[in-house]
């Protein structure tokens, strides 16, 4: 029974652990991105998951449609444009906004 | 439909030389950890759905409940105007080339989707058919195998009906020759008795013949020349 405050503790880890992101309420964001695995192996096994949750959701399917391909694109044609702002702040029109 | 050309192609990447649902098979098991046995669930009929070819639904249904129908394009009007304002997009030469090739994309999809759609649907049905094919062909064989396996264990009951048969005629055989071989027997046995009967009697009859003739000549003998005319004086 002494340890009994820290299984607690350990039971509600475990069990925000367990939530996906869009059940986690707003206050409990930082305590969910505590129990997020960040080691290379971790980040590596998200970036999978993601990459297979979007292929089997969207392209491997019996009759797809453009969505998969097409929001794909665009993603890739927003990151393109955030990665070169920096270059393309010098054609803004206005100085001051 | 380009995602079902990029299915198609995307197999003919992974794995060369195999049939598209045999590899969706294949892929899904390479990315699932555990070995199950379980036949793999059939791919699902539609994908996620998306509004305007790139915004999933799932954005539109989050916002239903706060801001009605409207919601997620004011949200989208906001953020665009935003965005040009504030000049985080700037509109430079590269807006009218995006402009352009959004314009051809949006034509050409809108003119040649449901065609191209049509198209990789019917590649993917003949390749499910000939997997089918080949799945009922096999069974046909398979299931021709059963029967003429029953049929080989019927034939093995008559096998014993055979084999009575065939002992009931070599019983037979050898009972006719059995009585053949006894009927010769007797019949040589009863010729050479018979013969010793012919012999003694013959021998019989000789030594009687013999003997009448002996008598008869020593009769004949022994009748004196008196006797004869004894005899001759009397009639």
């Amino acid at each position: 029974m002494a340890d009994k405050p820290g299984m607690v503790e350990w039971d509600m880890h475990m069990a925000l652990a367990q939530k996906r992101l869009m059940d986690v309420k707003l206050g409990q964001l930082s305590s969910w991105l505590g129990t997020r695995d960040f080691t290379p192996n971790g980040l590596l096994g998200s970036v999978r998951g993601g990459y297979e949750r979007y292929f089997n959701k969207y392209i491997n399917v019996k009759k797809g449609g453009i969505g998969g391909v097409a929001m794909f694109l665009a993603g890739y044609v927003a990151l393109s444009y955030i990665w070169e702002y920096d270059h393309i702040k010098h054609d803004r029109w206005r100085k001051y906004h | 439909m380009l995602s079902r050309l990029v299915l198609v192609s995307g197999h003919i990447l992974k794995n060369s030389g195999s049939f598209g649902a045999c590899l969706v098979q294949a892929s899904r098991s390479f990315h699932q950890s555990s070995q199950s046995r379980a036949p793999v669930p059939p791919l699902p009929e539609k994908g996620g759905k998306v509004r305007h070819g790139i915004f999933p639904e799932e954005l539109f249904t989050l916002l239903y409940p706060k801001t009605g129908v409207t919601g997620p394009y004011m949200l989208g009007t906001g953020l665009l105007l935003y965005m040009l304002s504030k000049e985080i997009y700037v509109i430079n030469h590269e807006t009218f080339a995006a402009a352009s090739i959004g314009v051809v994309i949006i034509y050409g999809v809108k003119k040649f989707g449901p065609s191209v759609a049509a198209f990789a649907d019917k590649i993917n049905e003949d390749k499910v058919a000939e997997a089918q094919e080949v799945k009922d062909q096999a069974m046909a064989s398979l299931a021709q195998g059963i029967e003429d396996e029953k049929k080989e264990q019927w034939r093995v009951e008559g096998r014993c009906m055979l084999f009575d048969a065939k002992r009931n005629n070599v019983a037979m055989l050898l009972e006719t020759n059995y009585r053949e071989r006894l009927h010769m027997v007797t019949n040589e046995v009863k010729k050479r008795l018979d013969y010793q009967v012919e012999l003694q009697n013959l021998h019989r009859r000789m030594e009687q013949e013999h003997m009448v003739n002996w008598v008869e000549q020593s009769v004949i003998k022994s009748i004196t020349p008196q006797q004869v005319q004894g005899i001759w004086s009397l009639h």
